[in-house]
């Protein structure tokens, strides 16, 4: 079986191991940030948890598992202004719970309830796309709209390893960079698209090596750092909003978790290096980095976990307790007219 | 009113609305400097300058990705396919997301996409240059479609798919484009999607054709002994039972005329709906005279290909003979 391991080299780090390796800090983050990021990540990990218990017990369908990847979703999406619009992929359908998107609707989407639906425009969040780097395009779309209007507003697509072989990737990057869109290209890669690992998908040495064939900057960094990854992403903004155009940034993170509930990677993948990399999970090396900083303890800690766990037991009441749909809804909202 | 030809019609429609609404943005693959292969966009790039009439890479999946995009922006963008064949790696979009997206918001978003293509063949062009492949577009759910026969109808149609909330499909017939040239009206115009026209009212037998297509059915009309109805289309979805049921109710008889090949196109859609809704004022089979179910030939063989006005009258003279 081929060997996945993310070359290490020059990829951007900001939280330490606690022993020889030194905590950075991120200019600009204050404290009151630094919690809210924690709590970002708290929220994400215990809806994707809750989620694979709820499909379990027959109360969501198939649900595509994100565990170790909000560290990128939390640090990326800190990095936005209320303008900017996030384009998630199926990995990231409850990236609009920190955007002030309550879960029941994320909830009711896995349930395949039409209440799962929403008005992009609410949150700044576009639809879940399903199909791979096809919403790439979207992202740049709007960046380019936003900036041909002069209105503020940039836009961030993510994407998996498994979407850089999509054509709507090339044509994404390609018409972002063209058109100098004011958008990031945020790459999750965990190194396995379903069980295909990136080795297979690429000869390409770092995913971010594609970003110079688009004539942009590629950033690399570890996803499972959240620092990290906000930092990088608001450089890559702060270039857009000066209209110096898209950026590509390579998230490095490794898939410990299932595809979807109805995958068992117990045939592809290496046992002992998802144990590994479990030990070394996004949200733990944050927890312990808030605690060496005296930022956190148990008290708050506990606390922020029983709030999140409060929007779950809320969020799956909601989503149960929607009404059935209206059959009606089979053929209305395809046409305006 | 001045005389056009439809691509100048089409020119037209363009200027006018986007003089109109400061939201409409032409795109495409030499749609700005050079004016588009057709000139369909001249003089847009120069009038409306490069941020509303873009050159856009050579990436149709991307001209329409991006316009997705652009239409959450606040733009109502009308994209061009140079070619009707070169739309197909579109296709991805349109299915996945441009007749979807709407539903996808509950129906709180519009998308105000146009997709303007050339179709059709009869211009002596290279493979892949001469398809007809409304069928595709008309089959997806969320997408309407429009084929003009005439220079007003193709200004008039292209208004109508610019300013409509849904997104528009506008094929035009290539083989039309230099000529005939007729009269056209001056500043907006518009025809609503949804509604034929009668292009030559008779009494014994209906032609049910569209884009290209109408004119052969009028020199076969010309030529026929019988007295023949041509029921120009138009807007294929939605759909004008209404214009359809009524002459096949008179006539009792019904032809339909495609370029595109036979299997599941579009004349077995209307086949149908004569089948559910006209059974009783039939008084023959409803035929088909199709393209075929091959690729558009090389073009030294494409008149034996695309319909021909001695094919409709064969099929008249079966009808009427019944």
């Amino acid at each position: 079986m081929a060997q996945v391991v993310p070359a290490e080299g020059d990829m951007r780090r900001v939280i330490g191991d606690g022993e020889a390796q030194p905590d950075g800090d991120v200019e600009g983050l204050t404290d009151q940030d630094l919690l809210d990021l924690y709590r970002s990540m708290v929220l994400l990990r215990t809806y994707d948890e809750r989620s694979v218990v709820f499909h379990r017990q027959g109360r969501i369908g198939t649900y595509a598992i994100f565990w170790g990847h909000e560290a990128m979703q939390a640090g990326a999406v800190h990095a936005l202004a209320r303008e900017d619009w996030v384009f998630p992929s199926y990995r990231e359908s409850a990236i609009g719970l920190l955007r002030g998107m309550p879960p029941e609707t994320v909830l009711a989407w896995w349930r395949g309830h039409p209440d799962g639906w929403w008005d992009p425009r609410r949150y700044g969040v576009a639809s879940i796309a399903v199909p791979i780097a096809t919403h790439v395009p979207h992202a740049v779309g709007f960046a380019w709209g936003k900036k041909l209007r002069h209105e503020a507003g940039c836009a961030i697509a993510f994407f998996g390893d498994g979407a850089t072989s999509e054509g709507a990737f090339h044509e994404g990057a390609n018409f972002a960079a063209v058109m100098a869109a004011p958008v990031v290209l945020l790459c999750n890669n965990n190194g396995w698209a379903i069980s295909t690992p990136l080795s297979a998908q690429t000869r390409a040495a770092a995913l971010v090596d594609k970003a110079a064939g688009y004539g942009m900057p590629g950033v690399r960094v570890d996803g499972g750092d959240v620092l990290a990854v906000y930092e990088a992403t608001r450089d890559a903004l702060t270039r857009a909003r000066a209209g110096e155009g898209p950026t590509f940034i390579e998230a490095v993170t490794y898939r410990c978790a299932p595809h979807a509930t109805a995958d068992d990677p117990s045939a592809y993948i290496d046992a002992e290096r998802v144990e590994l990399e479990r030990q070394n999970e996004c949200l733990g090396r944050y927890e312990r980095y808030l605690r060496r900083a005296g930022l956190l303890g148990d008290d708050l800690a506990e606390s922020i976990a029983d709030e999140a766990k409060e929007a779950l037991r809320q969020g799956i009441a909601a989503a149960e307790a929607l009404a059935e749909p209206d059959p009606e809804l089979v053929t209305k909202n395809a046409y305006a007219e | 009113m001045p005389s056009k030809t439809l691509v100048e019609a089409v020119n037209d429609a363009l200027h006018v609305e986007m003089e109109r609404d400061d939201a409409v943005m032409v795109m495409g693959e030499d749609v700005g400097r050079a004016g588009g292969v057709f000139r369909a966009t001249a003089g847009l790039l120069d009038r409306f300058g490069p941020d509303r009439c873009v050159d856009t890479p050579l990436a149709e999946a991307g001209i329409l990705g991006t316009a997705v995009g652009l239409a959450m922006a606040g733009w109502r963008p009308v994209c061009e396919m140079q070619y009707e064949s070169f739309s197909y790696p579109c296709l991805d979009q349109l299915i996945c997301h441009v007749g979807r997206y709407r539903w996808r918001t509950n129906g709180a978003m519009d998308f105000p996409i146009t997709i303007r293509m050339p179709t059709g063949g009869g211009v002596k062009a290279p493979e892949l240059h001469e398809d007809s492949p409304e069928t595709y577009y008309v089959h997806t759910p969320g997408i309407k479609v429009a084929i003009p026969s005439t220079p007003a109808d193709a200004k008039g149609l292209l208004a109508a798919a610019i300013r409509s909330p849904d997104p528009v499909v506008l094929m035009e017939p290539k083989v039309l484009y230099r000529s005939p040239r007729e009269e056209v009206p001056d500043g907006e115009h518009v025809v609503p999607l949804g509604k034929a026209r009668i292009a030559r009212e008779g009494d014994d037998v209906s032609i049910i054709a569209y884009g290209g297509m109408v004119a052969v059915a009028e020199q076969a009309a010309a030529e026929a002994a019988a007295s023949v109805e041509i029921v120009d289309v138009r807007s294929l979805k939605p759909l004008d039972e209404e214009t359809l049921l009524a002459s096949v109710g008179k006539t009792g008889r019904a032809v339909i005329v495609q370029e595109a090949p036979r299997v599941a196109g579009f004349g077995a859609e209307i086949a149908a709906l004569l089948a559910e809704k006209a059974i009783l004022d039939l008084r023959g089979p409803v035929l088909r005279v199709t393209g075929y179910d091959a690729p558009f030939p090389f073009w030294s063989l494409e008149e034996e290909h695309i319909p021909s006005p001695g094919r409709v009258l064969e099929a008249i003279d079966q009808v009427m003979s019944f």
